[in-house]
């Protein structure tokens, strides 16, 4: 980040030397004496010009800006790999209730933990990040695409899975810090599931065993 | 804030004491109606109470209370003690809550309520605006969203609504007329569409 | 002020200061009677802005009701959700461990930083001096900002607090970006201190004009800045300590006179004990959780009752006062905003001034229409 040079006017030759000034307008020169500071200096000081002239320069986002939801798979495919379960929490936890989820079903009517229906309407969604906060299976995150604006008022703002799910390295792209701690989670999570499924595994194997030597040992 | 309500007490028998089960430890005041601007100039003057730095409105409609009540039973001679839940009707009222600070007595918040008789022709309380100027445009917002109609306020008027509105829109029973949005909305006809066609994923 | 002469209506004009004004800081009307050029009776009209904040929260969880505090005062977010925070913890009795309330002081007095700045700014430009003093003002609330987004996400909508701290920890780097914007503050608030103050034409404007006296002031409910500059000394840091306000040292500018100039410079120097507060944080903050992990977020059901918080918000005292019936959606949720009741005396400064001074007036009592009509 660029440092401006610290200066307090008031110790600067010019600031003594027009702050001693008294006669009526002395307050109105100093002022303009401030102002053509600013507005010379902005011819040699690269830190006094501050304007972004977009869109030419494209603006420099920090990592954690957020404009709207988005939905993550992992892999290559977006329907295999979609994280979302279709728990429905974060649809329960949106304040203007802009998120609309119809669970998936099998041929035979059972549920599957999938979303058939994802829908997010952006002219309703407040950003607030609410969503991204409840859901538990690390699956919806804020995007920073902030260029969103349409035509058509009321066909391209709701934005439906096929718009909403991205991929991990995405995810990655924009927000790297937050992405490899999720990463670093869904992996922690997924050791312990498989070191207890080992364990329990295991410990099944152990009695099995014991029950087929008992049932030997009489026998002999 | 106990020492200065037995104070008040003392002035002024009616007031009554009302514990706030809540950790915030705020208990409140609830004064009458006759003596309200009484008691009000009483804190401000004796006991420095001089800032009002909140008035709200509170609903309470009708409600069913559940209380269990113990009473004593003789049968064959041997006294028992039956508990007993009993429902009763408390009847709907409306609330006015002042939060009222002191400035140079760095003491508060004392809360003090006053109740109206119902929630219809009934919902009149005091004003205690002469008391504190700051209760002016508090109190035209509790009789614009709730209906309490303030005695003796200067300007009693809707404040945050319009002049012609009719109903009062913090009352728990209010309903919204469909017809306030005469411009559609792309959210309810997003949500038609939604429902109804745009599933394909 | 001067003997209001009789409403004589064949020689008063009315005249409607109406809602789309560039000086009234919002969709703000004033129907102002003018006896020439003097003010004799000046009604203000608001409500154009009015979402019924209150049942939208009535209806919504503890948690859901935070982003539409953003939506309050909207120049300062984080503090309207400090505000909120504070009330909840009282209410359910949450505490908030000890890097959180730096972390909370440290935004929350940039924000108050900003804030004023801004004030200046629009003060200047309520004038008729619009422009320069505005964009320099917003060049410091730029970068403040940007910490602000490289923090919570968003600019200006933060939902940045949540029940017993925080919502999310600071990110690498961002303690030595605050400490390069508090370097540069004093040095953005004395080209602005030396632009405005000294000039003759904001001296001749807004010396003398809109005085209060303290005892009015209190009567009226003012609070914040407007309270001092009548010379009250009451500051909420001070006087509730809460949060961990009595661990720095700051002073309380009072001011004299009462008057707008007095409240223009009351800005200025609360800016500038901000920043002496956000160089003693900085330095300061220690290692921790930044949200107490017993407290619930989604599904918040504090106990039946009820509790009043409030902070010293840079407008004056933000309160809220929610009553709980144990279930999870607040029964009565309540805003206290300090924009509103600072309007209460308005049409008794203005009486008997002029035309002009209305929007100075107006000007230095700083309202937000978000947080007037919520």
């Amino acid at each position: 980040m660029n440092e401006q040079k610290t200066s307090r006017w008031s110790e600067s030759f010019a600031g003594r030397l027009l702050s001693g000034l008294r006669f009526p307008g002395a307050g109105l020169v100093k002022g303009l004496a401030v102002t053509a500071r600013n507005f010379v200096g902005s011819y040699f000081e690269k830190d006094r010009l501050l304007t972004e002239l977009y869109p030419e320069q494209r603006p420099r986002l920090p990592e954690n800006s957020r404009s709207f939801p988005f939905l993550i798979y992992d892999g290559n495919d977006p329907e295999a790999g979609m994280r979302c379960v279709s728990c429905k929490i974060c649809e329960k936890e949106c304040p203007p209730q802009c998120i609309y989820i119809v669970q998936d079903r099998d041929a035979a009517g059972k549920a599957l933990k999938r979303p058939r229906v994802f829908n997010i309407d952006i002219s309703v969604c407040m950003s607030c990040q609410i969503c991204v906060e409840v859901c538990p299976f690390e699956s919806i995150r804020m995007d920073q695409v902030f260029e969103a604006s349409s035509y058509d008022r009321f066909g391209s703002l709701v934005l439906t899975k096929r718009d909403l799910l991205k991929s991990n390295e995405y995810y990655h792209g924009i927000h790297p810090t937050e992405a490899a701690e999720t990463d670093a989670r869904i992996e922690a999570d997924r050791k312990k599931k498989e070191a207890a499924a080992a364990a329990k595994a295991a410990k099944a194997a152990e009695t099995a065993k014991a029950a087929a030597e008992k049932k030997e040992a009489p026998a002999a | 804030m106990k020492a200065d309500f037995e104070q008040l007490h003392a002035a002024f028998p009616g007031v009554e004491w009302s514990e706030n089960p809540s950790p915030s430890g705020q208990h409140s005041v609830v004064v009458g109606c006759a003596d309200a601007v009484a008691a009000a100039e009483f804190l401000r003057d004796r006991l420095g109470y001089d800032f009002c730095s909140n008035v709200s409105g509170v609903d309470w409609p009708p409600r069913k209370v559940k209380e269990t009540v113990v009473r004593k039973d003789v049968t064959d001679g041997v006294e028992k003690e039956i508990k007993e839940t009993i429902e009763r009707d408390v009847p709907g009222y409306l609330e006015a809550v002042y939060h009222l600070y002191s400035i140079g007595g760095r003491k508060g918040p004392l809360v003090l309520r006053m109740r109206t008789a119902d929630r219809a022709e009934g919902a009149r309380v005091p004003s205690l605006t002469p008391v504190w100027k700051s209760a002016d445009f508090q109190e035209r917002e509790a009789y614009d969203l709730f209906g309490i109609t303030f005695d003796g306020h200067p300007d009693l008027r809707r404040i945050l609504m319009w002049d012609e509105f009719e109903d009062f829109p913090m009352r728990k029973d209010y309903v919204a007329p469909d017809d306030y949005e005469y411009e559609p909305t792309p959210h309810d006809e997003i949500l038609e569409k939604v429902r109804g066609g745009k599933e394909a994923a | 002020m001067s003997v209001m002469p009789p409403l004589d209506s064949s020689r008063t004009l009315d005249v409607s200061l109406g809602p789309q004004h560039p000086s009234t800081h919002g969709v703000f009307r004033m129907n102002v009677t003018l006896d020439g050029e003097t003010v004799v009776r000046l009604q203000p009209v608001f409500g154009y802005l009015h979402r019924n904040h209150e049942k939208i929260a009535e209806t919504h969880s503890y948690l859901a009701a935070m982003p539409y505090t953003d939506r309050l005062d909207y120049i300062c977010p984080i503090t309207n959700n400090w505000a909120y925070a504070l009330a909840v913890e009282k209410l359910a009795g949450i505490e908030v461990p000890e890097r959180a309330e730096y972390i909370r002081v440290i935004v929350g007095e940039f924000t108050r930083l900003q804030n004023h700045a801004a004030l200046l700014g629009f003060l200047a430009g309520d004038l008729g001096g619009w422009g320069t003093a505005l964009l320099w003002a917003f060049r410091l609330r730029e970068k403040i900002l940007d910490l602000f987004e490289s923090l919570t996400g968003a600019r200006m909508m933060a939902n940045y607090m949540r029940f017993g701290g925080c919502r999310c920890d600071l990110p690498v780097g961002w303690l030595e970006a605050a400490r390069a914007v508090v370097r540069d503050a004093h040095g953005q608030l004395d080209e602005l201190e030396a632009l405005l103050t000294g000039n003759e034409i904001i001296l001749a404007r807004l010396q003398g004009v809109g005085a209060l006296t303290g005892e009015r002031a209190i009567n009226g409910g003012f609070s914040g800045p407007v309270l001092r500059a009548s010379g009250v000394d009451y500051d909420i840091r001070k006087v509730d300590r809460y949060g961990i306000y009595d661990r720095f040292r700051f002073r309380v500018p009072r001011g004299t006179a009462g008057d707008c100039f007095d409240r223009m410079m009351m800005r200025l120097l609360e800016a500038r004990e901000s920043v002496g507060i956000l160089e003693q944080a900085l330095a300061g903050i220690p290692e921790g959780p930044v949200v107490n992990p017993k407290a619930k977020q989604r599904g918040l059901r504090p106990p039946a009752g009820e509790a009043y918080g409030r902070i010293e918000g840079p407008k004056g005292e933000l309160g809220f006062y929610l009553i709980s019936d144990g279930t999870d959606r607040p029964y009565r949720y309540r805003v206290r905003p300090p924009s509103l009741i600072n309007l209460t005396l308005l049409e008794e400064l203005c009486i008997g001034t002029k035309l002009a001074d209305v929007m100075v007036i107006l000007g230095s009592i700083d309202i937000v229409l978000g947080e007037v009509d919520r």
